[in-house]
């Protein structure tokens, strides 16, 4: 049994039904509900009918928030390894269709990257690669991994969905969470998207999160890409898989993220199905909170620094700054940037989001791991 | 009144305190100054144990204040001892708070991990402050295995609900022979006042304090509140009685028969 079984129990017309069906009074219940909402209350918080309700939620949101994670805010930096991929995409930059420069870093590029981020305070590094296992297979996600040993004191990674015991194997060499986003719950839609390429098995990549579990990483992140399909529906299935894998692996630690489709370099350029706005985007944020009191909610350099600025005390724990989405971007980012898999939106340097996060009052946290501890 | 005696030392304040959850290293400094706290927790995890200049250390170097590493982030006994001994070798203290939540939601202290890595770690001459729930007979067990203190929760960490484990903490500390220091979930200064009313050594209190919007004057309220708490209990509550006492109609036959 996995999720795969457990999401075939739900009628997805119907979960979108009851969701626009919301009525002020079920959203009312749900909001007196926190902290403890159930999954039909969930639908009622990311309503249409919520909306007029996202000032409440919001102050809940932040007040949970804060009790429960304090006045921090996580840092990290995404570290793009590759940009090879075997999968045709849609709305990917770095889509096997899509004619751009390829590059992989060597050994002696993936520790000048590490050395150009650690002049800043960064610790905690998340590896990106596109979906290459021939490029950028098991062993060379465990070198790598062994190469960021030295230089920070968390590594998560976000590469293509690998088996059970391949993870532990990596978990073995440091490795402390996974990143890994189902794009679409949407079953029947999935394949509109994802053409060709080993990412077309919508049921692997869904029981993705399940071999995490069994392997038992520290932090397993989940997400959709919101601009595929209607952003409620979605948020209702993202909500359903936290609440499935958190009680069955309940070891680890969970992750969300909120990603919304970004413009990229290429032919075949994409443009978001379902327009959600920022205001879309903060319901949903302050929805994930008041569901779950303890889930990590993590906001990228997607977002523009106006909005980033705004919402980082009203739910959000983790952030990136600084980051570039080219692999060779931090050590040379002039002459790697048509690499990149997308264009950021807060392009602020680091020290800027630091003072950014320092002036509403929360402290931004490089270090909350210690590789040394948590050897195996 | 006295301090609580701790391994082989004395704290004259009997409010302990935690590092996490501040606005900035500055807040927290001035906040645990204010508190006049002798015994702080931090978690490894958070400090670089390398760096002499680490940010969090800087701001505790304080004479005043002990530092109580804490293991917080592992999840079994073996992961405890490893971190315990790393704590031992680079901040050059015996204290260890001892904590192992497999669960990272409620961050839920494991029993059985616990009692086997304060076996081992009281053997090894650590001074062992272990997190637990509050249950007496894994307190008993703990005591003879030589910890010393047992630190159960009244409610889950950073819940700020009060006294939610009263009836538990009430056994645990009438059976207990090393300090209960009552950690995890007192929420406001009232909290930690019935507390020490109740006997505890102790108290443990981070995010009441770190979370609050004013942490230095809620810093000083705790402070009062165990002052006042560990005053009343040694000069022993009057009786609780919910109506003034009536003449005695049962047995005042006894004087009557003249």
């Amino acid at each position: 049994m996995t999720f795969f079984d457990e999401i075939a129990k739900f009628d997805r017309a119907e979960v979108t039904r009851k969701i626009y069906a919301t009525t002020d009074k079920q959203v009312e219940q749900a909001l007196a509900a926190v902290p403890n909402v159930s999954l039909e209350q969930f639908m009622a918080l990311v309503s249409p009918a919520a909306d007029k309700y996202l000032e409440q939620m919001a102050q809940i949101s932040h007040d949970i928030t804060r009790r429960r994670f304090g006045n921090t805010m996580q840092m990290y930096a995404p570290l793009y390894l590759s940009n090879f991929c075997t999968n045709k995409c849609t709305y990917c930059g770095f889509s096997a269709g899509n004619k751009i420069k390829r590059a992989i870093l060597s050994d002696a590029e993936i520790i000048a990257e590490a050395e150009a981020l650690t002049k800043y305070p960064f610790k905690h590094i998340l590896l990106v690669t596109g979906e290459s296992p021939r490029k950028a297979g098991v062993e060379y996600l465990a070198n790598s991994i062994e190469i960021m040993n030295n230089h920070f004191e968390q590594v998560s990674l976000e590469v293509q969905p690998l088996e059970r015991d391949e993870y532990s194997l990596l978990m073995d060499k440091g490795l402390h969470s996974v990143y890994i986003y189902q794009e679409t719950y949407d079953k029947e839609r999935y394949p509109l998207y994802h053409i060709s390429g080993k990412k077309k098995d919508y049921k692997f990549r869904l029981e993705t999160p399940d071999r995490l579990g069994e392997a038992g990483l520290y932090k397993i992140g989940i997400a959709n890409l919101i601009g595929l399909e209607e952003w409620r529906t979605e948020a209702f299935f993202t909500a359903l898989h936290l609440q499935y894998l958190s009680s069955k692996y309940w070891r680890s630690k969970y992750s969300i993220a909120f990603p919304r489709l970004r413009p990229f370099t290429g032919d075949d350029s994409f443009a978001a199905n379902y327009e959600t706005s920022e205001r879309n985007l903060l319901q949903l944020i302050t929805a994930y909170r008041l569901f779950s009191e303890d889930v990590e909610l993590s906001l990228s350099t997607r977002e523009s620094p106006y909005f980033r600025d705004n919402v980082m005390r009203l739910g959000v724990t983790t952030m990136s700054a600084g980051s570039k989405t080219a692999p060779g971007g931090y050590s040379n980012y002039e002459e790697n940037k048509e690499l990149e898999q997308f264009a950021v939106n807060d392009d602020r340097e680091i020290y800027a989001v630091e003072q950014a996060i320092k002036d509403a009052d929360l402290e931004p946290v490089w270090k909350d791991w210690d590789r040394s501890l948590f050897k195996r | 009144m006295n301090g609580v005696k701790i391994g082989d030392k004395i704290f004259s304040s009997r409010l302990f305190t935690g590092t996490g959850k501040f606005s900035s290293s500055a807040v927290m400094q001035a906040a645990i100054e204010a508190s006049e706290s002798e015994l702080v927790t931090v978690a490894l995890k958070r400090i670089d144990i390398g760096n002499a200049e680490d940010d969090i250390l800087q701001h505790l170097n304080h004479k005043r204040v002990n530092l109580l590493p804490n293991t917080s982030g592992v999840r079994t006994a073996k992961e405890a001892i490893f971190a315990a001994e790393l704590a031992r070798e680079a901040l050059e203290t015996n204290f260890v708070k001892l904590e192992i939540h497999p669960d990272p939601r409620y961050l839920m202290p494991d029993a059985v991990e616990t009692l086997k890595a304060a076996e081992e770690l009281t053997k090894r001459g650590f001074i062992v402050m272990p997190y637990i729930h509050a249950d007496p007979v894994l307190c008993k067990q703990l005591e003879e295995c030589g910890v010393a203190c047992v630190m159960p929760l009244a409610a889950p960490i950073g819940s700020n609900k009060g006294l939610v484990t009263i009836d538990f903490l009430k056994i645990i500390i009438e059976q207990s022979r090393v300090p209960v220091i009552i950690d995890a979930g007192l929420g406001a200064p009232s909290h930690a006042a019935a507390a020490m009313e109740l006997g505890a050594d102790a108290v443990l209190v981070n995010t009441a304090i770190a979370a609050s919007s004013n942490p230095v004057a809620m810093a000083i309220a705790f402070k009062l509140a165990v002052e006042a708490g560990r005053m009343a209990y040694e000069a022993q509550l009057a009786p609780i009685s919910s109506k003034a006492s009536a003449s005695s109609p049962l047995t005042s036959f006894l004087s009557n028969n003249k």
